[in-house]
């Protein structure tokens, strides 16, 4: 039920040229993320995710909601191989996360973006560096770089901005470079872990307006943490509900149910 | 084309770095320069002794005479002999008439007294000088062809060789410990001072590996770093080394204390050496930084 879009097709391949019937086995894949018993366990015994069973499309936008030690930070984490699963599968972009070996998480990197609730910029950096540092580090052209830049700036609306440094940014402006960080080399996912615990209803609403034309405009599959139950009732997307690492609730249009959490 | 962007923009990180850490990058040079002095002291010592011994190896003779009345075909037995000798390298042979006749041309007395001698009454021995292969064996060498027929006695400077060469190996071994004990020492500061430049850039590590930078790509800034120090840390110590070596070759005259301790000729010696010193300095702040900036890159 929860495994969504995912099915077999067989297809039949005529080969004339040599007269015989193939037959092929294809596997279509519609799901950007799928989570298979996966269960965290940290060194210290605790417990963060117990056979936890997801699928993801692409081009979604999903909440993960929860209240403290839901698991919902464990998750994302997990997401980004920045933890790693201690049972179970997961498959990202068609990587095997779990199995991913500590010098090639580079290659899952890339394939998505991440944001934070503290934004992570470089402080003697300007804004332009900030977001071309994503570039430059894995090697990419100075006109692609350029390029992409200044239309992720674009994107987030501080274009104004370029040349200003981090401290003299409001905490809203400063979020918003660093979604431009994250999109900046055109990312298939966008992990967004609590992007407005730092921030008012109304700079909340201004990223959360951000993150929907990203997920529009770009395609781009968005999964995002929080705990802001107005933000979550107002989106009116996919959620996904956590409690002591238990997945209580998956719906289409969700939002946030108190007697869950 | 990747690869040399990559590598241009590591090369200017680690300049920056080493300027914008300069009393961090001082310290880790000044402790490479004072190591490196000592490694350099070492490495001409040792090659000085290495040297000296090669040199008195190559004249270390073992001189074996036959009996008195060893016949011409005991002789052939003997040379048949040595040639199967492992550690025999080559030898001379030289007949008691041979031997005669030398003596004569070396001393007017000998020139009279000898020259009356025929073969039968020449009381003089036939002579092999025999030089080895291996210096350390000489003494078994020795002892082997003693034992055999016809054999009168057979001298190499017993004791004597051996407690040279006994001293030698051991100065050498010495000098090869310091070497490798403080280069070791050496690569642990680094990795300490390269460790704190690296903690004030913890944060764009960080940052780096979360855009997807590989491991390699986060880590070639560093190691340059390590490199430009170890660069640095050598300069002093190579232009000491330098006019060092020749002022105590043209102070000795090229020979320490007696004419048989002979000294390397500067010329292309003080080059190789230099070379040497700069190498060590580069690898240890390679390995170096290499070791500081692993801890950064786990999950």
């Amino acid at each position: 039920m929860l495994i969504r879009g995912d099915f077999i097709k067989l297809l039949f391949c005529y080969v004339e040229k040599y007269g015989i019937i193939k037959y092929t086995k294809v596997e279509v894949i519609m799901d950007l993320i799928r989570l298979k018993n996966v269960e965290k366990k940290y060194k210290n015994g605790v417990t963060a995710i117990y056979d936890l069973n997801l699928a993801i499309e692409k081009g979604s936008f999903t909440f993960v909601i929860g209240g403290s030690g839901s698991g919902k930070s464990t998750l994302i984490k997990m997401l980004y191989r920045e933890e790693k699963p201690t049972k179970g599968q997961i498959i990202v972009g068609g990587l095997d996360v779990a199995k991913l070996r500590n010098s090639k998480v580079y290659k899952l990197r890339r394939k998505l973006g991440i944001v934070f609730q503290d934004y992570r910029l470089l402080p003697k950096l300007t804004v332009y560096e900030n977001v071309a540092f994503a570039m430059e580090v894995i090697g990419a052209t100075k006109e692609a770089t350029r390029k992409n830049v200044l239309r992720a700036l674009e994107e987030v609306g501080l274009k104004n901005k370029v040349h200003n440094y981090p401290d003299q940014l409001s905490g809203g402006e400063q979020q918003r470079v660093a979604i431009a960080r994250a999109i900046v080399n055109n990312p298939k996912l966008l992990l967004c872990d609590e992007p407005t615990g730092n921030l008012d209803p109304e700079r909340s609403m201004e990223i959360m307006k951000v993150l929907e034309d990203i997920n529009k405009t770009r395609g781009t599959t968005i999964i995002m943490a929080t705990h802001d139950k107005e933000i979550v009732n107002r989106m009116k997307k996919q959620v996904v509900t956590l409690k002591d690492g238990h997945l209580v609730n998956f719906k289409k249009k969700g939002t946030y149910v108190d007697e869950n959490i | 084309m990747k690869i040399f962007r990559m590598l241009g923009r590591s090369i200017r990180d680690a300049f920056k770095s080493v300027i914008r850490n300069f009393s961090l990058s001082l310290a880790s040079i000044s402790c490479i320069t004072i190591t490196l002095i000592i490694v350099a002291i070492a490495i001409m010592a040792s090659f000085n002794v290495q040297n000296f011994t090669k040199e008195i190896e190559k004249d270390l003779t073992i001189v074996v005479f036959m009996d008195n009345d060893a016949t011409e075909e005991d002789i052939n037995q003997m040379k048949q002999l040595l040639d199967t000798k492992k550690n025999i390298a080559k030898y001379t042979f030289e007949s008691k008439n041979a031997v005669r006749k030398d003596m004569m041309e070396e001393n007017d007395v000998f020139n009279s007294v000898m020259k009356d001698w025929e073969n039968d009454e020449n009381p003089l021995r036939d002579t092999f000088k025999i030089k080895v292969n291996n210096v350390d064996n000489m003494g078994k060498t020795a002892d082997a062809l003693k034992k055999m027929e016809k054999v009168d006695t057979v001298q190499y400077g017993e004791g004597m060789v051996e407690r040279l060469v006994n001293a030698f190996s051991s100065i050498e071994k010495v000098a090869y410990g310091v070497v490798i004990a403080l280069v070791i020492v050496t690569i642990f500061l680094i990795i300490n001072t390269i460790k704190l430049t690296i903690f004030s850039r913890k944060r764009e590590i960080g940052i780096m590996r979360l855009v997807g930078a590989s491991n390699f790509a986060i880590k070639v800034p560093f190691i340059i770093e390590g490199m430009i120090l170890g660069f640095f840390g050598a300069i002093i110590p190579v232009v000491l080394i330098t006019y060092g070596y020749l002022a105590f070759y043209n102070h000795f005259e090229g020979h320490l204390f007696t004419q048989l301790i002979e000294l390397i000729q500067p010329e292309p010696f003080i080059y190789q050496a230099s070379l040497i010193v700069i190498i060590i300095g580069i690898i240890v702040g390679m390995i170096g930084s290499a070791g500081a900036v692993r801890k950064y890159l786990k999950v």
